[in-house]
């Protein structure tokens, strides 16, 4: 039984059986524990004792410790697999996936073309949840408008606020205070995390790992916690208005936020150690659905879709907002853009975010949390008793909201799948005349045909997974 | 993104290379810098900044589309470009008229352009030419009208409930 290392991918090189041929000594069970089985360590027959045998495994870089079979080495196999050796002529078959398929990440439907097993053409057909959100907030005063921008994309509610509010505070040239600042990007790491969690879940959860989704589900349940304190709601919270935050975080959110994310890494090793011995998953995430870096950059791909293929950019540390270059925290990048990458580079940045968390909770300064422009912040409940001025704000505010001087501003949010821009257009009226969300699942979503063209339909299956579009921001 | 002064040397540039009435304007304002250009050269303004110009911008980041109503012209499709080098972000924007608006569509400089401009297209009605997939993309195919401009209105579409139904137009008649 040899010990999980910091890292949780120390697998004797040696040990693996080679995929396709491998029985059931190249496999961990899904259900195993999350304290990481040794069930590959032990199998190996190798001379070398178990602790030298995971320092020499150390040193082999991560990609290399354990094989998968390709769908190119399948077509050379002895005896062949069924459906890699069909005739050029043979039949194709048309088949729908979705829009009610689990595996699809909410309704997104996709019509493939296959022949045999492997998908030749695909086309993604969208809209089934278009609501007409932006169409709404043309209807609604500006402050009004966060709640439904946050129902965009359903998982990172704070950073469509945050891209909106931004862009509504620039065409004011309202200020933020530092704290708010603060309290901004303490939510929104926290939120990364989470729908990094619940991105974790599904995602394994469509390769047949079933446990990971409760596991990863029940971390994410201590930061939907952590928003239940400081706003009132576990989802949509609302939270930032424009020029700060609704609310000074409650006495003991500190000590929770610290408490949660300190055991957060240990769990992160956890699942890793878990899904990276597991064969099953390891055939599904390596080499396949590989996008070079220019295919990427030329569908507009960002985020961790983009880091997967090696390129380090990130608006957070690219173009800083929010008091971002305050922090000390690392841009995880991939090196092939396979899966496996894609899988490897958010679990790192959920591993930066903890650190971003941090650093926000230990500098957080003092002072105000929302600007204290009473045009455009509603004004303390308390002075409404005592100040005339206060109440007539307060009034106009409610009633009628701010205006905003005419203008047109586009403001980009680096939120967990990528470049979120918000895009407002002002007309000098309470309300917006144009808000438009440049959503990354949106346009992420072009890449999957990339992706999935000359794969398995299995690895095509994970390549949605890996993409992880949020189909409430695609269709807004 | 580039000054106020870099922005005028930048629509110089695209003067100078695409033609003199390319650019109508150049503004800066909340902290971003805009190029208008004249909607006849909207792809030949966007394929200089991509490839010819000293300061390129090799990243379409988004297309948007607008309605200024009651301004003419109406329409007005904005695209955003940035470049990951120097992270900068420089806007290009064009007005058109509702009468027949159409562009030439720059998805073959840019590949990303093809949801955003059927999005615009599907919204705005601003029609792209020489685009490989014209078609609606988040509102039903059968649709009529461009839903996010202004004078479309809100609402409207009754929802069928059992007490209704009788009264409303059912879609399965």
């Amino acid at each position: 039984m040899t010990e999980d290392p910091p890292d949780g991918i120390g697998i004797p090189a040696d040990s693996v059986n080679g995929g396709a041929s491998g029985g059931d000594g190249g496999r961990e069970g899904q259900g195993g524990s999350s304290g990481g089985g040794s069930g590959l360590g032990s199998g190996g027959g190798s001379e070398m004792p178990p602790g030298e045998r995971t320092q020499a495994a150390l040193k082999v870089p991560y990609r290399e410790r354990e094989e998968s079979v390709t769908s190119s080495e399948m077509a050379g196999l002895d005896p062949p697999i069924a459906g890699t050796e069909l005739e050029p002529d043979a039949e194709l078959l048309t088949i729908n996936i979705g829009p009610h398929h689990p595996a699809t990440h909410g309704v997104l439907r996709l019509l493939c073309t296959l022949e045999g097993e492997t998908v030749l053409d695909l086309e993604p057909i969208i809209g089934y949840v278009h609501t007409g959100i932006e169409k709404s907030c043309e209807d609604q005063e500006y402050w009004k408008a966060i709640t439904f921008v946050e129902r965009m994309d359903y998982l990172a509610y704070y950073f469509n606020a945050y891209a909106f509010c931004s862009s509504v505070e620039a065409l004011l040239g309202e200020e933020v205070p530092p704290r708010a600042q603060y309290l901004r990007v303490i939510h929104m790491e926290l939120n990364r995390i989470a729908s990094h969690l619940f991105w974790l879940g599904t995602a394994a959860l469509d390769i047949g790992a079933v446990s990971m989704l409760w596991w990863s589900l029940r971390e994410r349940d201590g930061f939907l916690d952590l928003f239940e304190m400081s706003s009132g709601q576990r989802l949509h919270t609302r939270y930032f208005q424009v020029g700060g935050v609704i609310e000074d975080i409650p006495p003991g959110f500190e000590d929770k936020a610290r408490k949660i994310i300190a055991g957060l890494p240990a769990r992160i090793d956890q699942y890793e150690a878990l899904l990276d011995r597991n064969e099953i998953w390891l055939q599904r995430m390596k080499n396949t659905g590989i996008v070079s870096k220019e295919d990427m950059l030329g569908l507009g791909v960002t985020g961790p879709l983009l880091r997967a293929t090696g390129h380090s950019w990130d608006l957070r540390k690219a173009m800083p907002y929010c008091s971002y270059e305050h922090f000390d925290f690392k841009v995880p990048v991939g090196s092939v853009g396979d899966n496996y990458d894609r899988y490897r580079v958010r679990l790192e940045e959920m591993r930066e975010s903890v650190k971003i968390v941090e650093q926000a909770l230990d500098g957080l300064p003092e002072g105000p949390f929302i600007t204290t422009n009473r045009k455009v912040a509603l004004p303390p409940r308390h002075e409404l008793a005592t100040s005339m001025e206060a109440l007539i704000h307060h009034f106009k505010l409610v009633t009628e909201g701010f205006r905003v001087p005419p203008g047109e501003v586009y403001k980009a949010v680096e939120s967990p799948r990528g470049e979120l821009g918000c895009f407002v257009v002002a007309d000098g009226s309470a309300k917006p005349a144009r808000v438009h969300m440049r959503d990354p699942s949106f346009v992420n979503l072009q890449s999957l045909k990339k992706m999935g063209e000359g794969s398995l339909i299995a690895d095509f299956i994970a390549c949605v997974a890996m993409l992880d579009p949020i189909l409430g921001g695609v269709d807004r | 993104m580039p000054d106020a002064t870099g922005l005028e040397l930048v629509a110089q540039r695209v003067r100078a290379a695409v033609s003199d009435d390319a650019v109508v304007s150049a503004l800066h304002a909340h902290g971003s810098a805009t190029l208008e250009v004249a909607p006849g050269s909207v792809h030949d303004v966007l394929e200089h900044l991509r490839d010819a110009d000293e300061e390129p911008y090799e990243f379409l980041a988004s297309v948007h589309g607008c309605d200024y109503l009651p301004e003419e012209p109406r329409l007005g499709v904005h695209y955003q470009l940035l470049s990951m080098d120097r992270a900068e972000r420089l806007g290009v924007k064009t007005r058109l008229g509702t009468d027949d608006p159409g562009l030439r569509s720059v998805v073959d400089l840019f590949p990303t352009a093809s949801f955003q401009e059927r999005e615009v297209y599907d919204f705005f009605g601003v029609e792209f030419d020489g685009h490989p997939d014209p078609r609606r993309i988040l509102m039903p195919e059968d649709y009529v009208g461009h839903p996010q401009r202004r004078d479309f209105p809100m609402g409207g579409e009754p929802v069928l409930f059992t007490f209704n139904e009788h009264k409303l137009p059912r879609w399965y008649d």
